[in-house]
């Protein structure tokens, strides 16, 4: 790297490349933006649905589970723990009752807290892992087991 | 050590190894739990090792980064610092609020945790990596703030070096995408989003230009190259890096319900991201091969080197491997993902920071470097810690690829907890390559009580 090639062309470059990209990031997030309605489910982002995503997080669920893939890979995904457990055919009963038997106590098994959740809780995270499950993820997991 | 206000460098330093510990042992704890499921609980619950376990490590670099610009923007700026009485308060707010907010992790539910400490009031917890709670948060706002403005102040009354504005660049966009830690929408597709412009912003953005600068300033220290030769190759370095990083974001977009062009947005330019990583590993062979002095911190000089590797093995080459969308589509959310994240921070934040330690902690102490008894002995904790971390990262490998065929590809898939009974055996061969890393460790703590003859500063 000698010759003509100076440390002031490099340093403007670095300047303008970078520029230039968080320009083009901006416009793809704005246009993300603009598509974001037609696949994240938010015709049905009810208030109990915010409750419930704020369960998940006062929870630290994320701290051993996955949501769309994303946080710990300790336990299973739960974008669509609730079509996996019945869907409309008893997964907000499946979601309600595991949370409420934990923690099994199996020796030597993983074990998950009791977080003492009142019935309107449950509902409330139940709803909001239903809401989760109809958001357009491009077919992934690739199947129902997360 | 050319000034005195560098010494508060040493506080900062020392705090990041305490800290580093702290991280360590906590990853023991949940790699065990990974194949003794009950191991500790419900005293502690894997959630909470895990907090630990990344705060601690996110709050160590951020320690190591701001021992790094205190030591080096003085003798860069060749002035003392604006204020190293500002640099030692601003320590001390930092680590006790690090520690208080381990303790509140460890010690109260983080339901109450939450409630006590004002999360109805701007809810922000409970998100991977961003669990702390409120005034942990403000509490890094701000360390960064009065941190920053030293920084700036000291540049400002000296000398203006490439490496300290590429260094304050990349400071001031540390603490810049932290404020999206206080955005979060009740829409979680959009929480999802703006999370990943204080990630992935952070560690394949912003933070690679502190990386360059710390390793461009220690590489101009050991091995006497000419300035304007390392300015260049840091400029055409954190060119890639930003150019690559920025729109490689988009890799993270896939599967959460954002757009789909960002399968190609993304999946391109991330593509690229090894090349950064790669022009760093060519830089610093170079350099060390065009040195024209033989400094007597040789193992200041391995660290160096290894970085260069190991960050783009970690970085570039694990993080190529699932980047694709329809790799990633197999891979996304499984030990692969773990494999990449524990090769990438410690091949590229982890090593910086010890080769940083390593040049600036002798001269701290009042010694061009250690003696040669103690730099065997950092050497071997180098090879310990490194080697570890690459068979913790083959093995989450293999446990990750067999997870995905059992789970995801195989014509009679398996629940997640059968999938995960079946690679049992590689987190028990993970558990016993951390615990390696754990002696690593040691050794390199050792290291610095190892007396022997010193050379003269």
């Amino acid at each position: 790297m000698g010759g003509s090639f100076t440390t002031s062309m490099a340093r403007n470059i670095f300047y303008g490349g970078t520029v230039f990209f968080v320009l083009l990031f901006l416009a793809l997030t704005y246009r993300n933006e603009q598509i974001l309605p037609t696949r994240d489910n938010r015709a049905n982002l009810t208030e109990q649905v915010v409750a419930g995503k704020r369960i998940w997080e006062t929870r630290n669920c994320v701290g051993c589970h996955t949501l769309l893939g994303e946080g710990a890979y300790f336990a299973p995904e739960l974008g669509n723990v609730y079509k996996r457990r019945g869907g409309a055919a008893g997964g907000t009963e499946f979601i309600k009752a595991w949370i409420k038997a934990q923690p099994t106590g199996t020796p030597g098994r993983r074990q998950m807290p009791q977080f003492n959740l009142s019935e309107k809780e449950l509902d409330e995270i139940a709803a909001f892992l239903k809401y989760v499950s109809e958001i357009n993820t491009s077919n992934w997991p690739p199947n129902i087991e997360g | 050590m050319q000034y005195q206000s560098q010494k508060v460098a040493k506080l900062y330093f020392t705090a990041a190894i305490v800290l580093f510990t702290a991280q360590i042992l906590f990853g023991l704890v949940m790699g065990l739990q990974y194949v003794i499921g009950d191991f500790l609980f419900p005293a502690i619950p894997f959630n909470v090792a895990r907090m630990v376990h990344t705060n601690a490590l996110i709050v160590w670099l951020l320690m190591g980064f701001m021992g790094a610009a205190y030591y080096l923007i003085p003798e860069e700026s060749e002035t003392e610092l604006y204020s190293p009485k500002l640099a030692v308060w601003l320590f001390w707010i930092f680590f006790v609020a690090a520690i208080a907010t381990v303790l509140g992790y460890l010690l109260v539910p983080y339901a109450s945790l939450a409630k006590w400490t004002g999360n109805d009031i701007l809810e922000t917890m409970g998100r991977e990596f961003l669990e702390q709670p409120l005034p942990t948060k403000l509490g890094i706002v701000i360390v960064a703030l009065g941190f920053l403005f030293n920084i700036v102040m000291t540049v400002l009354k000296g000398r203006k070096t490439a490496i300290s504005m590429v260094l304050m660049l990349g400071l001031a966009g540390l603490a810049g995408f932290f404020l999206f830690s206080f955005y979060n929408p009740g829409n979680i597709a959009r929480d999802k989003y703006y999370w990943w412009f204080v990630v992935h912003l952070w560690v394949e953005g912003v933070w690679e230009l502190i990386l360059a600068a710390i390793l461009a300033f220690v590489l101009i220290k050991v091995t006497g190259v000419d300035r304007e030769v390392i300015d260049k190759w840091l400029y055409v370095i954190i060119t890639l890096a930003l150019v690559t990083g920025i729109i490689g974001t988009g890799h993270h977009f896939y599967w959460i319900g954002s757009a789909e062009f960002w399968q190609w947005w993304g999946g391109v330019f991330s593509a690229l991201e090894p090349i950064p990583f790669f022009a760093m590993t060519v830089f610093a062979f170079n350099m060390v091969n065009r040195r024209r002095r033989e400094h007597p911190n040789r193992v200041a000089t391995l660290w160096a080197m290894g970085t260069g590797v190991m960050s783009f093995l970690g970085a570039g080459v694990w993080g190529f491997m699932h980047t694709l969308a329809p790799v990633n589509y197999y891979t996304h959310g499984t030990q692969v993902t773990a494999a990449h994240g524990h090769i990438a921070f410690y091949g590229a934040y982890v090593m910086v920071v010890l080769t940083m330690i390593s040049y600036a902690m002798p001269l701290l102490r009042g010694r061009a470097a250690n003696s040669n008894k103690a730099q065997v002995i950092e050497m071997w904790s180098f090879w310990l810690m490194t080697v570890a971390m690459v068979f913790i990262t083959l093995f989450l490998t293999a446990a990750g690829i067999l997870q995905v065929w059992l789970q995801r590809v195989s014509s009679t898939p398996l629940s997640y907890m059968a999938a995960q009974d079946q690679v049992a055996l590689f987190y028990w061969l993970r558990e016993g390559a951390g615990v390696v890393f754990l002696i690593g460790l040691m050794v390199y703590i050792v290291s610095f009580f190892c007396n022997g003859k010193e050379k003269a500063a």
